[in-house]
């Protein structure tokens, strides 16, 4: 199933290759088209690790087997016969062709035997003296003993059978069999695993690893994995570039020596996050701890999620990574989900969602606070008031609710009616918030007409002290209209409440300053009139029904 | 100040002229107080600053409109750095001067820009140029504050000092002094913390370098009392080849950038 998974990603690696093939064809900028390039082999050489790492580590088969996939590694990946071979067989006389050679042993190297019997028997056909010799040759090839293909022979009898056959192949060639036609010889050799005829080959075999996988083939066909430790590298460059490094140490078994090479040589995190994902999931890293990771597999699935955090809409996919990270991940996401530009209200909100749904209060309260910050400032009272409330900031509330109060004293109405109406029960998150709300439905009920309840809540919001006392004023005033009204409204009772009000209220205030404001002593004279001649016609009311 | 438009590019949207000196820095205050500035200058002052939301037209003009708050001038001397406290404490921020001055204010009503306290005054004895605030949130750190110098003068005094706000004697103590540093210190910066027990501190001198200080238990006698580190250097570079000016962390404090007057940015792993 991990194999499959690992499939997957090469796959993925390869349509990016594709498309960026694509791009790099289609494009006629030679800046852009050599970036482009550029990225094509960077994806080649993420693929062609990749699919090692595969084959040594997630696959990693048995002795047989795995030789049989680093084979088919080396024809993928690494010589492209392809069209050399094409050359070779559509020409007429292929055998005569001055690649055949080439191709014959090229397929040789890779181990297609079948390939090379074929086109060796074009060049048995065009070459009639050399029939015994290709006969020879083509029934030692027929008979190498290939490990793994379904045979059911155990490790022992496969080496007894192949000595056999390597010895068989040493016979014909000190017989001199083969002296007259050099190629063969030197087909014979390399059946042989002879180095220096393997060597001979090298415009062919092109790559290092290429070499060490021929060789294994021909000199250690049962090779245990851990015998691929034991061989010499041969390196013909002096300095070796970091793919060489890389593939070095997995040939090596040196997983670690992998991922490091690969994090220092590759820009971007992605490749060794998910490589490394996949190994820890094959358990097959040990644990170190690394104090700033918790382990490897962490440290850089944190690096890579840290990286798309950057980008406006990848930052969605940072926050599952990060959800995977046990140790660090929800520390990693705090910081970074604070981060994230809030240019609109969606982005806001999403933001939100993922907040809550980890229970980051902390975060919620801080993104509420700064788009409720954000709103007040563009004096956008009613968006700051319900940002203040989802983040359940009762001090910003009650600022927020001062300020609607205010507003509604200077101009006499109200802005965001919608929201103070419907706020429920998170009205009771600040005492100012909750009159707002209260007052609002007093104007509400007065706007009905259903003036006896308006009446009882408004003597409520004063005598309950949910109103405070710099707003009295303003409700006493409100009153006024309830005073006037044809029919009696405030019981005898309310009116000496009311009374009582206006009397504490003017109580404090200094002779001073009752004089120095006009208006005000006009309202409150204007009230005490209206006081008295509601309490003069409701007692006579009260006083006829009881007596009737 | 520039502002960056939907489509990424950069815009200068307000541009003004204020201090009677070269201004040294400049710094945000975190976002939940409103778009918050503070600058200080070579004329011994340090200001905040607010964006006003002007008229729409301004808005489509694309320029934005900033208020000066308030002016601390306290200091006698050239204010060399500020910095906002991290904001769990509040909004508070700290300047240090020439002459060795730190100074800590505070707003108490978070919506009144207006009114600052100055509430410590701490003396370093050294000519400060840089001050951090340790970001760490926890409750088991105390308010810590490093300060650093440029001071030429012989003495080989430690050029970065380490303070420690005290709960019982509530006052800054100098806790800590990097004997280590002693050459001219131009910016500190201590990282963010992730759950780390010790602290990681940057240092822009003549080279970059980062330390480790590792709380020891504090004396059993006084609880409260101030805590001791055990500092360590981690790292040392000298890439720049010469004096390097700032050093910056990331948000993580897995990345720390450098700059030199080899006019190079370096980001360090």
């Amino acid at each position: 199933r991990l194999l499959q998974v690992s499939k997957n990603y090469r796959s993925v690696i390869r349509a990016c290759m594709e498309d960026m093939h694509q791009a790099a064809t289609s494009t006629r900028d030679p800046a852009l088209h050599s970036q482009y390039s550029t990225q094509v082999s960077i994806l080649s050489a993420m693929e062609l690790i990749w699919n090692l790492c595969e084959i040594l580590f997630v696959e990693a088969a048995g002795a047989g087997p795995l030789l049989l996939r680093l084979l088919d590694w080396v024809r993928l990946h690494v010589c492209d016969v392809d069209s050399m071979v094409r050359e070779v067989m559509s020409s007429e006389n292929p055998a005569k062709h001055e690649l055949f050679w080439n191709v014959v042993d090229i397929f040789v190297l890779q181990g297609r035997m079948d390939e090379a019997r074929h086109l060796l028997s074009k060049e048995a056909s065009a070459n009639p003296t050399s029939v015994n010799m290709y006969k020879i040759l083509d029934d030692l090839m027929k008979k190498m003993p290939v490990p793994g293909l379904g045979n059911t022979q155990t490790l022992t009898e496969m080496e007894l059978k192949w000595q056999h056959w390597h010895e068989e192949c040493q016979r014909y060639l000190q017989d001199g069999t083969f002296a007259s036609n050099s190629h063969m010889e030197s087909i014979c050799k390399i059946l042989l695993g002879d180095d220096d005829a393997i060597l001979e080959k090298k415009e062919l075999i092109t790559t290092w690893y290429h070499f060490l996988v021929t060789r294994l083939l021909y000199s250690h066909p049962t090779v245990k994995p851990m015998e691929l430790r034991m061989d010499l590298f041969l390196g013909r460059e002096s300095s070796p570039e970091s793919l060489d490094t890389i593939l070095m140490a997995a040939f090596e078994f040196e997983m670690h020596q992998v991922i490091k090479e690969c994090s220092i040589a590759l820009s971007n995190w992605w490749f060794v996050a998910h490589l490394t994902d996949l190994l820890d999931h094959c358990k097959l890293l040990q644990s170190h701890n690394l104090y700033f990771g918790s382990n490897m597999r962490e440290f850089l699935l944190l690096e890579y999620a840290s990286g798309l955090f950057s980008h406006h809409s990848l930052w969605q996919l940072g926050v599952d990574y990060f959800d995977h990270c046990p140790e660090y991940g929800r520390v990693y996401l705090e910081l970074h989900i604070e981060r994230i530009p809030l240019n609109t209200e969606q982005k806001a909100l999403k933001v939100l969602r993922i907040c809550e749904q980890r229970q980051m209060h902390e975060q919620v309260r801080s993104i509420c606070k700064i788009m409720a910050m954000k709103a007040l400032r563009n004096n956008r009272l009613g968006s700051a008031l319900s940002w203040s409330i989802r983040a359940k900031d009762a001090a910003f509330a009650t600022l927020i609710s001062d300020r609607f109060l205010k507003d509604y004293s200077e101009r006499g109405c109200f802005s965001d009616l919608d929201l103070i109406d419907n706020l429920g029960p998170s009205m009771l998150l600040s005492d100012r918030l909750t009159f707002l709300g209260k007052y609002r439905e007093f104007h509400r009920l007065y706007g009905e007409k259903r003036f006896s309840e308006a009446a009882k809540l408004l003597l409520l919001l004063m005598t309950a002290h949910i109103a405070p006392c710099s707003f009295w004023m303003t409700l006493l005033t409100d009153a006024l209209p309830l005073l006037e009204q044809k029919e009696v409204i405030f019981s005898a009772e309310q009116t000496y409440e009311l009374m009582r009000c206006l009397e504490d209220l003017t109580a404090g205030k200094s002779d001073k300053q009752k004089f120095q404001d006009d208006v005000e002593t006009m309202k409150v004279e204007m009230l005490r009139l209206a006081l008295a001649r509601n309490l003069a016609r409701v007692i006579v009311k009260e006083g006829t029904l009881e007596g009737s | 100040v520039w502002d960056k438009s939907e489509n990424g590019d950069w815009h200068c949207t307000a541009s003004w002229k204020t201090h009677s000196g070269s201004v040294w820095r400049v710094t945000w205050a975190h976002p939940e107080f409103g778009q918050v500035l503070a600058s200080c200058s070579f004329d011994r002052t340090a200001a905040v600053w607010e964006e006003i939301v002007g008229e729409s037209n301004d808005k489509l003009r694309g320029q934005s409109h900033w208020v000066k708050r308030t002016t601390l001038v306290d200091s006698r001397t050239s204010v060399t750095d500020v910095k906002f406290a991290p904001k769990h404490m509040g909004l508070m921020l700290a300047t240090c001067s020439a002459d060795g001055v730190v100074r800590i204010y505070e707003a108490p009503d978070v919506m009144n820009l207006s009114q600052w306290s100055l509430q410590h005054e701490i003396s370093c004895k050294l000519s400060c140029s840089c001050i951090s605030w340790n970001p760490s949130s926890s409750r088991a750190h105390s308010p810590m504050i490093a300060v650093g110098s440029d001071d030429n003068s012989p003495n080989i005094l430690a050029k970065v000092q380490i303070y420690e706000y005290n709960e019982n004697t509530r006052k800054y103590a100098k806790a800590e002094a990097l004997m280590t540093v002693t050459d001219p210190v131009h910016d500190i910066a201590f990282a963010p913390n992730l759950g780390r027990s010790f602290h990681i501190l940057a240092v822009a001198t003549k080279d970059v370098r980062i330390f480790t200080l590792k709380p020891v238990r504090k004396e059993l006698s006084s609880s409260g009392g101030l805590t001791k580190f055990e500092i360590h250097i981690v790292a040392q570079f000298d890439n720049h080849n010469s004096q390097v000016w700032r050093v910056s962390w990331n948000i993580t404090g897995t990345v720390l950038a450098s700059s030199g007057d080899d006019g190079c940015v370096r980001l360090w792993k």
